[in-house]
């Protein structure tokens, strides 16, 4: 998959607009979030996103797959510029979130405002060094919002979301850190849910949790799907098949496939996703 | 078993050659405690004994017995106010901007390289720079002001290496999360780059005061007075505003000076009131890094578990 007119080429061939027309009839047209269109990403000299093109559907979880280094982190991380605090770094193409119809990573639009529209919850869980409470509310600060019954509401409502309310409830005053790490994730996803984002990104959330953590979170996805729209890079193909609706295999800085996940798990069109999927590469 | 023994040899080997560094260490060791030991024992058993509150609380004299450092003592303690209060947020506000807000270039490499430098030129020369720009150029006199404000300079490239060094190791995680909350660049600071760096910028800023408190050249070369038998105006005032800036512009002695002079003495009085100015500056320097480790270790406790 080195030559990347091939990867283009079997990139238009598999995910061109047939395809996701399908998607989106089955889905008695679903509405999209965010759409990505051709987008590419440079490190410095190297290119790490060789032209990516899909749409994310709302109030779906979709997931990106593919072996270490395909960028798939790297794509998730474009969604709310983390990358530019960083130098050497360039975007070119477009993610245009909707309903506003802003491209994210257009060079005129502030990297604050998209972050501002765009929740993250990182790899590793790392809540500020402060309480629970103010590790919940510090979007909420940061967004203006001081009026105190105000903060408290929204601070219990994403902490009730993160299925975390019952087990901090009694010390909200406590430093996050006495939580263990998969309540520490659980909080960070609590901090980016309280500002209401259009748009979850999980990058990898369950990497450094036990099994039981990891299916606390992935029930937890379920039941947020209802009111948010979540991106997530996933080293685990297993939880990809479980959690998500839509599933885009990323090699080597280009999208090889995207499509329904039952069917990318199921009945792939890409020999490579197979051979990804079925264990046989990656 | 012909491997087994081989594996022996090499344990053995190793085992002799950390015994072998291990008492190469304590010899070192015992040989640099010696001699500061020696030091701080030939200080103590000259001077311990002319400490009581009459040497604390008067006016230096031409009669040994009668002399005290109650000038040099204050003179140091305002002198140390001022270099603080000029220094750490100078210092602070500096490194904070080279390290979170600076392009990296060459312009703020070459600046990082001078700075650095800058830790290591010797105190004199900023006592001649303070010579001729502050005392003679503004015309602002050997003044308490003055002495801080040379003093200040002196330390600044320590606070600012200090708190770029603390600002460089809060974890990036901590930063990522931060921004990716929409925090714009003085949040991050302000809110989470700098409480995590708090320790570290404190321990910098008092090791450098700590220096400060010892230097005697640069003040020499102002020319700070070697004799006061008065004190500065009070900083405090029964009459509102209650503060009063009028000690800034007073003449003034530090300790060191004070040891300085007095060792200069051909009586053996003034060099016995010499030591016990050194014991009490050595205790004084004790304590502010005692201070340092206990801040250190208190907002460490509070930063993480």
């Amino acid at each position: 998959m080195s030559d990347p007119t091939r990867a283009s080429t079997l990139l238009r061939d598999n995910i061109g607009d047939p395809t996701m027309t399908q998607a989106s009839n089955s889905e008695t047209a679903a509405a999209i979030r965010a759409e990505v269109r051709d987008l590419k990403f440079w490190y410095g000299k190297f290119q790490a996103l060789n032209g990516v093109t899909m749409p994310i559907y709302d109030r779906k979880v979709t997931a990106i797959i593919g072996p270490s280094g395909c960028g798939k982190s790297t794509l998730l991380r474009c969604f709310n510029r983390i990358h530019d605090l960083y130098p050497g770094i360039r975007y070119e193409g477009e993610i245009n979130l909707a309903p506003e119809n802003v491209n994210l990573v257009e060079r005129g639009i502030d990297p604050i405002l998209v972050r501002l529209l765009v929740g993250m919850v990182f790899q590793k869980p790392n809540p500020f060094p402060k309480s629970i409470f103010e590790n919940v509310a510090a979007g909420l600060y940061v967004r203006g919002i001081r009026n105190k019954s105000e903060v408290e509401g929204r601070v219990e409502e994403a902490l009730r979301q993160a299925a975390i309310w019952n087990e901090v409830k009694d010390r909200l005053s406590k430093p996050a850190y006495e939580l263990s790490g998969g309540q520490q994730q659980r909080l960070c996803i609590a901090r980016a849910l309280a500002p209401k984002p259009k748009l979850l990104l999980l990058d990898e959330p369950t990497s450094a949790l036990d099994p039981i953590a990891t299916a606390k979170i992935e029930e937890l996805m379920d039941s947020l799907v209802k009111d948010v729209t979540i991106l997530i890079v996933t080293h685990n193909l297993a939880q990809a098949a479980r959690i998500s609706k839509h599933t885009a295999f990323m090699h080597m800085g280009n999208l090889i496939e995207f499509g329904e996940t039952e069917q990318m798990f199921t009945n792939p069109t890409v020999t490579q996703t197979q051979d990804y999927v079925t264990g046989r590469f990656g | 078993m012909a491997g087994g023994i081989s594996e022996r040899r090499i344990v053995a080997a190793a085992k002799v050659q950390d015994l072998v560094f291990a008492l190469l260490g304590i010899v070192v060791l015992f040989f640099a405690m010696a001699m500061l030991a020696t030091l701080v024992i030939d200080l103590l058993t000259d001077g311990l004994a002319r400490i009581n509150m009459q040497f604390l609380s008067d006016f230096p004299s031409r009669r040994p017995a009668e002399a005290g450092i109650l000038s040099a003592w204050v003179g140091t303690t305002l002198v140390m106010f001022v270099t603080a209060l000029l220094a750490i947020p100078l210092g602070v506000g500096a490194g904070l901007y080279l390290e979170e807000y600076a392009p990296k270039n060459w312009l703020s490499d070459l600046i990082e390289i001078n700075v650095s430098n800058l830790a290591g030129v010797p105190s004199i020369i900023y006592g001649l720079l303070a010579l001729g720009f502050f005392v003679y150029a503004l015309g602002m006199g050997q003044t308490i002001l003055v002495g801080g404000m040379v003093l200040a300079l002196l330390i600044l490239p320590i606070v600012v290496v200090a708190t770029r060094e603390a600002v460089r190791a809060v974890p990036s995680g901590l930063r990522e999360s931060a921004y990716g909350l929409g925090c714009n660049r003085w949040q991050v600071v302000w809110s989470y780059v700098l409480p995590s760096a708090r320790p570290g910028i404190l321990t910098g800023a008092i090791v450098g005061l700590s220096r400060a408190i010892g230097e005697t050249a640069p003040i020499i070369t102002i020319g700070a007075l070697t004799f006061i038998a008065f004190l500065p105006p009070s900083p405090l005032q029964a009459a509102p505003p209650f503060l009063n800036a009028d000690w800034l512009s007073s003449p003034f002695t530090v300790m060191p000076i004070q040891m300085f002079n007095w060792t200069s003495r051909p009586q053996a009085g003034f060099h016995e009131n010499a030591a016990a100015t050194g014991v009490l500056l050595l205790g004084m320097t004790l304590i502010m890094n005692g201070f340092a480790i206990y801040l250190r270790y208190r907002l460490r406790k509070g930063l993480k578990t």
